[in-house]
């Protein structure tokens, strides 16, 4: 008996210890950054790898974890349960965050390497004083497209080229998806107008049985596998899967395109301030922020980051296009909630448009037909061995 | 006493985490994604997703009864050899299992694609790629191959279990091995097509990661849809009313099926 107290009471003591914190109170400090996936150069292929520099030179360790898209994030920082220190939210995400009160000031005190940013991406519309966010990348979006299947992609209507049925992806996020249809029609990306909305829900409609499926950070593999033959994505990801498979080019599309920044922010509730301003402003540090883009493709905020990369990264005219190309671009700016749920509704629509309803009631008709008959006769064999039981105990 | 006192952990664990969850998602499923506020509206509209309802149902219906096929012989057979190979064979049908869900499925996509294993070794043969992947087929197939230990496992526990004398005795009153089959072996086993299929249609009907990687973008389930309202698009109250009407159609599937078996316990306990 003593013996199972024993085993109990050290079981006990071991649930209590996984789950109390305050028994780890030695434990060494932490932070949680909640980052885009594959959005931080992890060493592969001899680069640097940021976050173990990031711990070997403060001391603090990371717990990284990923999202696919801004709404994700968003919905994980609402619903709760999990806290983090560090986001990096893009321009319109951030607003919105800001607009709802998640975010909390930046000390740029403990963020020296504010600095190097340049003039251009402070102050910026989604963070007019900026009080909030730290610019990590900037981009656009654009066809990714091989040039083995595709010969010219120089409009978004290529996406909706019925050569290609089958092998088009397309973004599996409503915002970047309906920006393509707003982009084709003509209407501008940040539309709060409910009919334009639905005029592009019925462009996307059209697309849909030419797309093979839709994908955010999948891509990269589909695209280098020649799975896919073309797809709408971010410049800097082109930059990254063009080192895989050489065939693939890049576009900016003649209607016009997204233009993005993705910043650093701190959520309400964090658990470390200081140290996720260390982390904030380790990122910032030019020759960081040089080797780590270099990585990663996406364009840096920081020209002084420029001396720090491969000269052929940071002179390329898909990571910094010129000032033409660039004045076709635009950003996102936050939509109000019911234009935002508006256009969740019509994706919504999209996603599950285009199926057959007849089809399926005739076969789940069918089904259910069979299965009653085996009822039936179930049934019956029943009342007929009841009546025999009946008569045989007579 | 004593049982009630040692079944309480498991009470209390109920209560926690599936009477209470199931009471949030009966809130959520009447309040308004703004306000919060008791509306019908997200339930009002489910009409809107009748094919997807549909769909899903009509497939993994189909999945089921192909594992039903494929799961029976192969249940009916481990039963019949050796206990050591018994474990053996068991230990097989299991091991897919002891794999990721996802990561099997992922395995799937790698044979199946355009690009994928099997069709590259068909174009050595000039076999241009066959359409292996992005259809109602493989997602069906994709159901069968995550699912089948849930119908093998069931079906052969029940089927291990059968009196072989009661067999005997059927020989020895002048049946054949058909005759064998259709009234001793298969009345028998009916519990376990019972819960088998119920088992494999369940979590079939509710999956959402097999139809986004093997189906094409016309075969969304109303998991997918599930998962994007809570995921991407926040709107976990529409999310919830679907899941509600799912979990009614799920409850109102399975007590036809429980009605059979019913029928079918009886009927064993009368052969005996």
């Amino acid at each position: 008996m003593k013996k199972r107290i024993t085993v109990a009471l050290i079981l006990i003591s071991v649930l209590v210890s996984t789950f109390c914190p305050w028994v780890h109170a030695e434990e060494a400090e932490s932070i949680t950054v909640y980052n885009w996936g594959q959005y931080i150069s992890d060493g592969t292929d001899g680069y640097l790898d940021v976050i173990e520099e990031f711990t070997a030179r403060t001391g603090i360790k990371v717990n990284y974890i990923t999202y696919d898209s801004n709404e994700s994030m968003y919905t994980k920082l609402k619903t709760g349960g999990a806290t983090y220190d560090v986001i990096i939210p893009s321009d319109y995400m951030i607003a919105k965050l800001i607009e709802e009160d998640m975010l909390e000031p930046l000390n740029f005190d403990n963020i020296p390497n504010f600095q190097y940013i340049d003039e251009e991406f402070r102050n910026m519309e989604y963070d007019p004083e900026n009080l909030y966010s730290v610019p990590y990348t900037w981009g656009t979006v654009g066809i990714i497209y091989n040039t083995k299947y595709v010969d010219d992609a120089s409009s978004w209507a290529s996406l909706w080229d019925e050569r290609y049925e089958g092998k088009i992806l397309m973004f599996d996020n409503c915002r970047d998806a309906f920006a393509i249809a707003q982009s084709r029609l003509g209407y501008s990306l940040n539309t709060e107008d409910v009919e334009e909305l639905e005029a592009c829900a019925d462009l996307l409609k059209e697309q849909k049985p030419l797309v093979q499926s839709y994908v955010m950070d999948q891509i990269f593999d589909k695209m280098e596998r020649e799975e896919a033959w073309i797809a709408p994505y971010y410049a800097g990801d082109y930059l990254f899967m063009v080192q895989e498979n050489e065939n693939l080019a890049f576009s900016f599309p003649e209607e016009g395109y997204n233009v993005f920044v993705d910043a650093m922010c701190i959520p309400k509730g964090c658990q470390n301030k200081e140290g996720a301003e260390a982390f904030i402003n380790f990122l910032c540090d030019p020759e960081i922020s040089g080797q780590n883009l270099e990585y990663l493709g996406y364009s840096t905020p920081e020209t002084e980051a420029k001396q720090y990369m491969d000269p052929n990264v940071a002179n390329s005219d898909i990571a910094y296009p010129d000032a033409e190309t660039l004045s076709r671009a635009t950003s996102f700016v936050n939509l109000s909630t019911e234009a935002n749920q508006a256009m969740n509704s019509l994706w919504l629509e999209v996603k599950t448009a285009g199926s057959n309803t007849a089809t399926y009631l005739i076969y789940t008709a069918i089904a259910v037909v069979i299965v009653a008959v085996i009822a039936v006769v179930i049934a019956m064999q029943k009342k007929k061995k009841k009546q025999r039981r009946g008569q045989s105990r007579k | 006493m004593k049982s009630k006192l040692l079944s309480a952990p498991y009470i209390v664990w109920m209560i926690l985490f599936t009477l209470v969850p199931l009471g949030v998602v009966f809130y959520y499923a009447f309040a308004d994604v703004n306000t919060g506020q008791f509306t019908m509206a997200n339930l009002a509209n489910m009409g809107t997703y009748t094919p997807i309802f549909l769909r899903s149902i009509w497939l993994s219906l189909a999945a089921s009864a192909i594992c039903l096929v494929i799961g029976y012989p192969v249940a009916y057979y481990i039963s019949q050899t050796k206990p050591t190979t018994q474990r053996f064979l068991s230990m097989l049908i299991m091991l897919p299992m002891c794999m990721s869900f996802l990561l099997r499925t992922l395995a799937w996509v790698a044979l199946l694609e355009d690009t994928g294993i099997i069709n590259r070794l068909l174009s050595n043969f000039g076999i241009g790629p066959l359409p292996l992947i992005r259809n109602n087929g493989a997602v069906i197939l994709g159901m069968v191959y995550n699912y089948l230990p849930y119908m093998i496992l069931p079906l052969y526990s029940v089927m291990v279990k059968i009196d072989r004398r009661l067999i005997e005795a059927a020989q020895d009153l002048g049946c054949n091995s058909r005759q064998v089959f259709g009234k001793v072996i298969f009345p028998l086993s009916v519990p376990g097509i019972i819960s088998g299929i119920s088992m494999v249609f369940v979590p079939a009907v509710s999956t959402f990661y097999i139809s986004q990687k093997l189906g094409s973008t016309g075969t969304t389930l109303i998991g997918d849809v599930i998962e994007s309202q809570f995921k991407g698009a926040y709107n976990p109250n529409l999310g919830a009313a679907m899941s509600l009407v799912l979990m009614v159609l799920i409850f109102i599937c399975v007590g036809i099926m429980n009605h059979f078996g019913e029928d079918n316990s009886e009927e064993g306990m009368v052969t005996i």
